[in-house]
């Protein structure tokens, strides 16, 4: 258990305060909390991780490009923050359950989205991308905080069903002001559910630095609740991987509710809508581009002689299949009938909307047969 | 057939939905040992365990955010709002997912949530213990919306509204609580009317009086004395708000000619407008005269010292009953 009740001067430049095991040169440093997690992660598992990464950016910047291009009204880019997403979700096993925010891109990859999945929603074909029982993935929340509850009533189910699942929700430093993340630690630690909350604490919500919502680092405010948690350097794939498996396994074996402070970084805007430039300096960006997540793992396997050419090109070829693949699939997709926006409103018929349904299915109509 | 006050009914009818399914589970404040504070779940922990009786923490957000979750995972949690004024945290929760998921996921989601709230005023009760927040709920599409006024439909419609696969805000009038009607606790659903249709409560040939819950008992004591004046009112027990029963609804109008709507909730972009209005598209060339609202003031529920004032009473029906029927000894005869 790592964590601090601290208050820091400055939270949003006071980073160094985290569990980590790789340094942002990639030097492997020793954690005693962290360590024992992560013995069997040797250089095999660690290229996967790697190229897991490198997958992810390239669905990201596809998504970017296709914002740019029309494709896509609107895309909320994760570069920076995939060492976060990718090594909590890998450590899920297939039947646990993710409950994400609009952010994690690197969840939904990691749980097994086909190309289309990532930006049906994002196109505005349909409000998903794809079915959240398939994927074992609830649909990406917007509003902020709310998925944290479901996450934490999913769990009470699967105390109820007897079964060893976990529930993983992730949210950003700005979700830990909205009361619903405060009411799903409370729910969870009196329950004891078997869940896992990921703050990815990517210093910025919108422009709102950390600082305006905390005072404290974010961790140290789950013992407050009775759940235990860690400060992690979310940069370090190893050390989020680590505290992930430390988290799940606590909520699985009944220990009840984990947390983890994902300290990180988002590199682009909030979201294609925003301009970052208004409220952050290049200083900034620069110092945390200089502790890239996917160059502290090149950086270590190279160091081991681990990462070899045929690797990298592997990685880079499969990266460019991915955004292919990802770029075809938006462009192919076709956008409904107009008549089906009236449905799935319901599982059962419903009067009011059948009249609607009827009235306005007789007027498209009305133009079909105009046209013959 | 079996005299059971509401509560009882209401008792009796989350003691059946919870035999007969066991992924039913009722949550919410002081339900558990207590039994709730209006006593509606009496009983249910000894019989069905702090699993499935589930006492949650104060708030409101959390209770139906957790029920959502729950949802996901093959639940179909009965959730208890402890009071109408209550529900406004939970609010979030409500309009932006349990409404919204199953369209937002394609139908992959059901949110078979039933939310319970006991509802609306005339018990001389503390502020914010008094409210009507139906029209809200009535907006959001994705919900239904029920409102019951006897024992009977208490125990029949929750059992309905808990078997049903769509998310439903179930109102329950405080002030009926304790007023005992015939309950048949055999009755089959499959037997019973559907949740969404109207009550002919009383029939009638002058005047169509739409209405629901508490209200439904001033609308019956309006139509009876308004028959001692021998005027003919036929009261409507609209029973559900989403969708409405427009097919038992316009029948009645374009009989009568005429149609009043009351209910306690505000005025002003309420129940009774949307009623009149579509009342007024698919009737208009059968309308006799201007139908009528009859309805609380566009108030802040006042201090339960005045509230006689507030709800609407049988004078003010039968007010609004002579202003449908033009007739001169209107009590106001002020012109809207």
């Amino acid at each position: 258990m790592v964590y601090t009740l601290t208050p820091a001067a400055d939270l949003h430049s006071d980073v160094e305060d985290v569990a980590r095991l790789l340094t942002a040169d990639g030097e492997r440093i020793t954690d005693h909390e962290l360590d024992p997690w992560v013995t069997d992660v040797g250089p095999e598992q660690l290229r996967a991780l790697y190229r897991d990464m490198v997958l992810l950016r390239r669905i990201d910047s596809e998504g970017m490009a296709l914002q740019r291009q029309g494709q896509v009204g609107l895309w909320a880019p994760c570069q920076g923050q995939e060492a976060t997403q990718i090594g909590s979700a890998r450590a899920l096993r297939t039947d646990d359950f993710a409950f994400p925010s609009y952010r994690e891109t690197g969840v939904v990859y990691a749980r097994g989205a086909e190309p289309e999945g990532f930006l049906r929603a994002w196109r505005g074909e349909a409000h998903s991308s794809y079915d959240p029982n398939e994927l074992g993935t609830a649909i990406p929340q917007i509003i902020i905080a709310a998925q944290t509850l479901h996450a934490v009533g999913y769990a009470m189910g699967i105390q109820r069903d007897g079964t060893d699942q976990a529930v993983a929700t992730w949210f950003g430093d700005g979700a830990t002001s909205q009361g619903d993340l405060n009411e799903a630690m409370v729910f969870a630690a009196s329950y004891n559910a078997p869940v896992v909350f990921v703050c990815t604490n990517n210093q910025w919500a919108i422009s709102e630095p950390v600082g305006v919502q905390a005072k404290a680092p974010i961790a140290g405010r789950a013992p407050g609740y009775g759940i235990p948690s860690m400060r992690v350097d979310g940069n370090d794939v190893l050390a989020v991987t680590a505290a992930m498996r430390w988290a799940l396994d606590h909520a699985r074996t009944g220990k009840g509710p984990a947390f983890i402070e994902a300290v990180t970084y988002r590199m682009g805007p909030h979201t294609t809508s925003d301009d970052p430039t208004r409220y952050r300096g290049k200083d900034e960006v620069e110092y945390w581009r200089s502790r890239d997540p996917l160059a502290r793992v090149e950086a270590y396997l190279r160091a081991q002689d681990e990462f070899g050419d045929a690797f990298a090109a592997q990685v880079a070829k499969d990266a460019d299949d991915l955004g292919a693949a990802v770029r075809a699939a938006c462009l192919q997709m076709t956008t409904a009938p107009a008549i089906s926006i009236l449905d799935n409103v319901y599982a059962e018929p419903h009067t009011g909307l059948e009249e609607e349904k009827a009235w306005f299915g007789a007027y498209l109509d009305g133009f079909e047969e105009a046209a013959l | 057939m079996t005299d059971l006050t509401m509560v009882k009914a209401i008792n009796e009818g989350l003691r059946r939905a919870m035999r007969d399914d066991d992924k039913v589970l009722v949550m919410g404040e002081d339900i558990g040992r207590l039994g709730g504070v209006f006593r509606v779940t009496d009983g249910l922990l000894d019989e069905f365990g702090a699993q499935r009786i589930v006492d949650t923490p104060l708030a409101e957000s959390g209770i139906m955010g957790t029920a959502v979750g729950l949802a996901y995972r093959g639940y179909r949690p009965v959730v208890e709002i402890q009071f109408d004024g209550f529900v406004y945290p939970a609010f979030d929760q409500i309009v932006s997912n349990v409404a919204k998921l199953h369209y937002r996921s394609q139908g992959a989601v059901k949110m078979p949530i039933t939310i319970r709230i006991p509802w609306a005023g005339g018990v001389g009760a503390a502020e914010h213990h008094s409210e009507s927040p139906e029209a809200y709920f009535v907006h959001t599409s994705g919900l239904r919306v029920v409102a019951v006024s006897n024992p009977q439909d208490a125990y029949v419609v929750l059992r309905q509204a808990i078997a049903c696969d769509d998310p439903v805000v179930f109102f329950e009038p405080k002030r009926l609580y304790h007023t005992k009607g015939a309950v048949n606790l055999d009755t089959d659903l499959a037997d019973a009317a559907p949740m969404g249709l109207a009550r002919i409560a009383r029939p009638g040939t002058d005047v169509t009086l739409l209405t629901y819950g508490a209200q439904v008992a001033t609308a019956m004591d309006a139509a009876i004395a308004a028959e001692d004046e021998g005027t003919s009112i036929e009261v409507i027990d609209l029973r559900s708000l989403s969708p409405v029963d427009y097919k038992t609804v316009t029948a009645s109008v374009r009989k009568t000619g005429r149609v009043i709507v009351t209910h306690e909730a505000a005025r002003e972009a309420g129940v009774g407008a949307e009623l009149i209005a579509s009342v007024t598209e698919r009737c208009f060339n059968y309308l006799e005269s201007a139908p009528v609202r009859v309805t609380g003031w566009d108030i802040p529920y006042p201090p339960a010292k005045l509230e006689k004032h507030h709800v609407p009473d049988l004078d003010r029906i039968l007010d609004a009953v002579d202003r449908v029927l033009d007739r001169p000894n209107s009590l106001t005869g002020v012109e809207l």
